[in-house]
């Protein structure tokens, strides 16, 4: 059964988040050889057309006002309300992320539908589209449908493989006028905590530390570990705590759930909490002093031994490979 | 100030998870206040104690909840609300909930309604902003951070770790996000106290609601454990040669490097 579906885009850092891609990726699924049209909102964000119809989007409609320049609950509805009685899709699909979680629900109580949030997988069968999340911190996992409504969505990023990227591609580009009104809700300033660069939720490698790294400066090999294969920094709770670094690295049940390619915990020692952010990492290594920590349960690969010798020999052998291809 | 805060009774973090006849096993597992929502009653109570007014904690469940709601009663709370809707309602999702509390919520007059961002068992962090649509009352999610003045409010969130600086009025919904405050233990006369402390028990008809008006939207259809992990490989002998092995093993068999 043929659907039209739209996605929401996400601009960060005057970029297109990855995860834009991977919801068009999702919508062509759920689509099922409909429609799929790219909302991209925004005070200036009509360039980041072409790039959504790379990746997939049969047309992008543009929101453009001032008032859209920052994220705001009431702001973007507006947006997203007037697109929605334009294009009467059948679902929305949105990135899992803070803007994606925060509207996504509001949206779906105005149309009185279905929100199937923190999707890591889709599959059509022909009938119902079956979408697959986890529950229990990523314990479990359930498969749901959307039974009736429209359908809304939310994809958890680096789950869903984006489509190949295809510059030749071509597609229209509309803008849609609305006048926003009533803001409810003011952001007065945004105070930047993260680090440039590579955004946790959505790196495909991640270096983490733990207690074991033993001071703010003890993270410092992590992180030019982390620069050499292109990742990020991340932390347990236990390093955060102890005031290594800054709760915004924090992976596990309370701060981020990551899924990257490759997960490096360095001296963490495994407890159940920080698990449930990154076990389901496609490959694990621990490295750590004690053979009996936790974390070696769940690793692809271990090595016992003090992190302060073994990722700096990482770093050599690291940069070595990547001379040699 | 007339303060709300919607609780769900939980799982706790530490239990291993069990499947029986396609659902997650119930039996002997131990249960708490959604982590999340603990901050939001913990708020509450420290809004209430500088501003004055009532504290009233709301869950959605069965005679169960009741253990959690003299819980927060413990903590400060005033009064506790269970709507139990087990028997009238067979299908229910996060759609059901949000409708059935803002049923409840509709005529209270509430100035604040505070929440956790997430629960932990199910995770689809939807009630809140979804309750807040339907009152037609703003919110603002995973906050750390509340100022109210008069009905001016000042909200600092959590924004995948960069902080928003929000500016915004009263009546208002806010989710809680770890680091808003250190919620408290309930005190031993805390506990006597709350055992006298009036706890409210609702059905689906005492809010005029059918079992068509809050039918769920989404199905479930399966509940597996993820494949079990093979275990690892503690790679051996000396560290430089380990690390070697690694590179190797990452690049050709794991392919991620």
């Amino acid at each position: 059964m043929a659907r039209k579906v739209l996605t929401l885009a996400e601009v960060r850092d005057g970029a297109l988040r990855n995860v834009s891609f991977e919801a068009i990726s999702a919508a062509k699924t759920i689509a099922e050889g409909g429609e799929v049209v790219a909302v991209v909102v925004g005070a200036s964000v009509r360039s980041f057309a072409s790039e959504l119809i790379a990746y997939g989007a049969d047309r992008v409609v543009v929101v453009e006002h001032e008032k859209l320049a920052t994220y705001t609950p009431d702001g973007y509805a507006q947006a997203l309300q007037a697109v929605v009685e334009q294009e009467k899709p059948e679902g929305i699909v949105f990135g899992h992320t803070a803007l994606g979680k925060d509207l996504s629900p509001k949206l779906a109580a105005k149309w009185q539908s279905g929100l199937v949030s923190d999707v890591v997988a889709v599959e059509e069968t022909g009938g119902n589209i079956i979408f697959t999340r986890p529950i229990y911190s990523g314990k479990a996992f359930e498969k749901k449908i959307v039974t009736d409504g429209l359908m809304f969505v939310t994809v958890r990023p680096n789950n869903i493989a984006p489509l190949e990227k295809d510059e030749s591609r071509t597609g229209e580009v509309v803008n849609v006028q609305v006048d926003i009104k009533d803001l409810r809700t003011i952001v007065r300033d945004i105070v930047r905590k993260t680090a440039e660069g590579v955004d946790l939720s959505e790196a495909k490698v991640i270096v983490a530390g733990g207690r074991g790294v033993k001071s703010a400066e003890g993270f410092e090999p992590l992180k030019e570990l982390a620069n050499v294969l292109g990742g990020a920094v991340g932390a347990s709770r236990g390093a955060c705590d102890a005031g290594y670094c800054d709760y915004s690295l924090q992976i596990g049940q309370t701060g981020k759930v990551v899924t990257p390619d490759l997960y490096i915990a360095c001296g963490i020692s495994g407890a159940i909490q920080h698990l449930a952010g990154m076990s389901n990492s496609k490959v694990i290594v621990a490295i750590n002093k004690d053979p009996e920590a936790n974390i070696f349960k769940v690793a692809d690969y271990g090595i016992v031994g003090d992190l302060f010798e073994v990722v700096p020999l990482l770093i050599e052998e690291f940069k070595k490979l990547k001379v040699h291809s | 100030m007339n303060i709300f805060v919607l609780m769900k009774r939980t799982f706790d973090t530490e239990e291993k998870i069990v499947i029986q006849n396609g659902k997650v096993s119930e039996e002997g597992a131990e249960f708490i206040i959604n982590p999340y929502d603990e901050y939001a009653i913990e708020e509450a109570i420290q809004v209430r104690d500088q501003h004055g007014g009532e504290v009233t904690v709301v869950t959605i469940g069965n005679e169960d909840a009741e253990k959690e709601l003299r819980t927060a009663l413990a903590m400060g709370a005033d009064k506790a609300v269970l709507i139990n809707i087990e028997d009238d309602v067979e299908s229910r999702d996060q759609y059901t909930t949000a409708k059935v509390l803002a049923e409840y919520l509709k005529d209270k007059e509430a100035d604040l309604i505070l929440a956790g961002n997430v629960a932990i068992d199910g995770g689809s962090g939807q009630v809140g902003p979804r309750v807040a649509e339907l009152l037609g009352i703003p919110y603002v999610t995973t906050i750390t951070k509340l100022e109210i003045d008069g009905t001016n409010v000042k909200v600092v969130r959590d924004v995948e770790g960069d902080e928003e600086v929000i500016e915004t009025s009263l009546p208002l919904l806010v989710t809680a996000q770890q680091g808003l405050n250190e919620p408290r233990y309930p005190s031993l006369p805390g506990i006597m106290k709350a055992k006298k402390k009036p706890l409210e028990e609702l059905e689906l008809d005492d809010l005029d609601l059918e079992e068509d008006d809050v039918e769920a939207k989404t199905k479930t259809i399966e509940i597996f454990l993820p494949p079990k992990k093979e275990s690892g490989k503690i790679l051996q002998g000396d560290i430089s040669d380990q690390v070697k092995e690694l590179v190797s093993l990452l690049h050709t068999e794991a392919k991620v490097i």
